[in-house]
């Protein structure tokens, strides 16, 4: 099967990534605390995957064949917790007790809760490892399954992001495909003013990865750097994903003070409104 | 006198004939047998395969041994991956580093994620001897005995060790495994029972007066104080308590009833190791004096192991100056 898409495609997808955001920002609201600019800006990768490119079985989480996604930095998982209810994993009624006791939808993802997060996370720098760790293990039994993992970009500061990626190259893992989110901020300000990590493509490079850069919120540019990965037998790859933090709306879009807080009930409302009136029209500053 | 029931080696009291083995050489043959066992056992090591002794499996299982270089965030991180996917990985390094360094990994990605890591720590306890206090891991179990799901190992001796090391390979969930550098008397057969969490009492005079309840080689030196107790005319008991997680807490609480007095010994901090977790049980259980052999809330330093057992108050004087004062208390 090929995996590139026709423009009827792509606009289903914009669609449904769409309909992903308005999921966030509602569940954000219900639960009352949780982080939204991260979640918003990488609602098209997400689609991307849960509605393109992942072999997986919302029906059968632990089907051993499906390909694996690992989300490192943890905290934007309100994002795959929308995808994963709009793809049929559990309902959207479910999907609004996020951050509730007794919610199998935790703060941060807990494998043992939830099928389906292939692992607990949120404490940063620690998804490579394990991705590296699955596709390792993998590689051993003549799996043909492929492992993502993605990262943010600010959480490139933390040494065992490289501990893992020199691993990951050294051992030629070309079933892993690493993503970092490249919004450019964090919890105190502006990466490149709380720890620069420019020249990052170079870094990448230099410790022997394939590097994509690509627009995140370019669904068929994304698909088709996902697809490149595919191809590369020699190394792992990384797609650098230029996203902005909280694409979709206009008030938010760039502004890290959104990293970590939700939207009140009424500024919910008017981000609400505002994508019910973009509809499927979300588009990358380079379309 | 000795417990016919732990089947004992009958000449550990012989300092000429007793073997002395290493801990974590009990380790490399468990690991190899366990990895003859089931093709699912990895071992990953980081740059420290021969004083570990995972050299063995690698020369064995060369397709199953994954070196990781000096990264042991790296170590904890790619096995919990690995288990995660279906293996049963076996990390090895110093327990300083490991679970030291990488203690968030392992709470993060193996504890609460709650996949099969084994964790080996080696050279843990002060008897380490010349490399000095950074390579002697006083705080390795308390960091491990504190989170939900870790089982806690540490075997008295190389026969043990190697029990133990086989016996964790096939039990569900992280387990912690700590073993030692030096040479020491190995005391337990292949026939001594080995079952995680149940204790194994080694040593019982007629009226025992006190338990003394030790973990890894002080067992040893605990089996000797008992033994010239009893020629004062002190009976004891002595509990080897292999398992610091879960406590067997009949059998300690069995003890307590039985003597009225505990003694811990354990070459470790004495908060919260072994000690920690018996008072634990037992001031809530059945209150009795408790005296605590261990390291006194100090770092170690260079030098030879008898000289820092003495150093430390873990050397067989010490242990039966504590037998008498948990005694004395009763009064």
């Amino acid at each position: 099967m090929s995996s590139y898409l026709d423009d009827n495609e792509i606009k289903e997808l914009e669609k449904t990534a769409n309909d992903i955001r308005q999921t966030i920002i509602k569940m954000l609201v219900e639960a009352g605390s949780g982080h939204t600019a991260g979640p918003l800006g990488m609602a098209d990768i997400f689609t991307a995957f849960y509605f393109h490119l992942l072999r997986h079985d919302p029906k059968n989480p632990l089907w051993e064949e499906r390909d694996r996604l690992i989300l490192s930095n943890g905290h934007i998982t309100p994002v795959r917790y929308a995808a994963m209810a709009h793809a049929g994993y559990f309902s959207l009624e479910e999907a609004m007790t996020l951050r509730k006791f007794g919610s199998r939808l935790q703060g941060h993802p807990e494998r043992e809760r939830l099928l389906g997060v292939e692992t607990t996370s949120g404490p940063l720098g620690l998804g490579l490892g394990q991705a590296a760790g699955i596709a390792y293990g993998a590689r051993m039994d003549n799996k043909r399954f492929r492992v993502y993992c993605l990262m943010s970009d600010a959480e490139q500061a933390a040494g065992n992001v490289w501990e893992s990626a020199m691993f990951t190259a050294n051992n030629k893992l070309s079933s892993l495909t690493a993503i970092i989110d490249r919004n450019n901020i964090q919890i105190n300000g502006m990466t490149e003013q709380v720890m620069p990590l420019e020249p990052l493509r170079a870094k990448w490079e230099a410790f022997n990865w394939h590097v994509i850069e690509v627009d995140g919120h370019n669904i068929r540019e994304f698909v088709n750097a996902v697809e490149e990965a595919k191809a590369i037998y020699e190394k792992p790859t990384v797609i650098i994903a230029h996203t902005i933090p909280g694409k979709g709306i206009k008030e938010i879009e760039f502004d890290y003070r959104w990293h970590g807080i939700p939207p009140k009930s009424d500024e919910a409302k008017k981000f609400l409104s505002e994508l019910r009136t973009l509809q499927g029209k979300i588009k990358s500053e380079h379309q | 006198m000795l417990r016919p029931e732990a089947k004992l080696n009958q000449n550990i009291f012989d300092v000429k004939t007793v073997a002395q083995v290493p801990t974590r050489d009990g380790f490399g043959k468990g690991l190899v047998e366990a990895g003859e066992k089931d093709s699912r056992v990895v071992v990953l090591c980081a740059d420290l395969a021969e004083s570990t002794r995972a050299h063995w499996f690698k020369e064995k299982f060369p397709n199953r041994y994954i070196e990781i270089g000096v990264a042991e965030q790296n170590l904890a991180t790619i096995a919990s991956g690995l288990a995660n996917y279906g293996k049963i990985p076996f990390i090895t390094s110093y327990a300083v580093f490991s679970p030291g360094r990488n203690n968030e990994q392992i709470r993060t990605t193996i504890s609460l994620n709650n996949v099969p890591v084994k964790i080996a720590g080696a050279h843990a306890g002060i008897s380490v001897g010349p490399d000095g206090a950074t390579h002697q891991a006083l705080e390795d179990m308390a960091l491990m005995r504190v989170q939900p799901n870790m089982t806690v190992i540490y075997p008295c001796d190389a026969e043990e060790a190697r029990k133990a090391t086989f016996t964790a390979a096939f039990t569900d969930g992280p387990v912690y495994l700590r073993f030692a550098r030096e040479k020491t008397p190995v005391m337990t057969s292949a026939q001594t029972p080995f079952v995680i969490g149940k204790a194994l009492t080694m040593w019982e005079s007629k009226n025992p007066q006190a338990a003394l309840i030790a973990c890894g080689p002080l067992v040893y030196n605990a089996l000797v104080a008992a033994r010239e107790l009893e020629i004062q005319g002190i009976g004891t008991m002595v509990i080897n308590n292999h398992t610091i997680k879960p406590l067997d807490r009949e059998a300690i609480l069995a003890a307590a009833t039985k003597t009225g007095a505990i003694v811990t010994v354990e070459e470790h901090q004495i908060a919260g190791g072994l000690g920690s977790a018996i008072a634990e049980l037992l001031v809530k259980e059945y209150p009795v004096p408790m005296e605590f052999i261990g390291v006194k809330d100090r770092f170690g330093q260079s030098g030879e192991p008898a000289e820092l057992l003495k150093e430390y108050g873990m050397d067989v004087p010490a242990i039966i100056a504590a037998v008498k004062k948990a005694i004395t208390r009763k009064r």
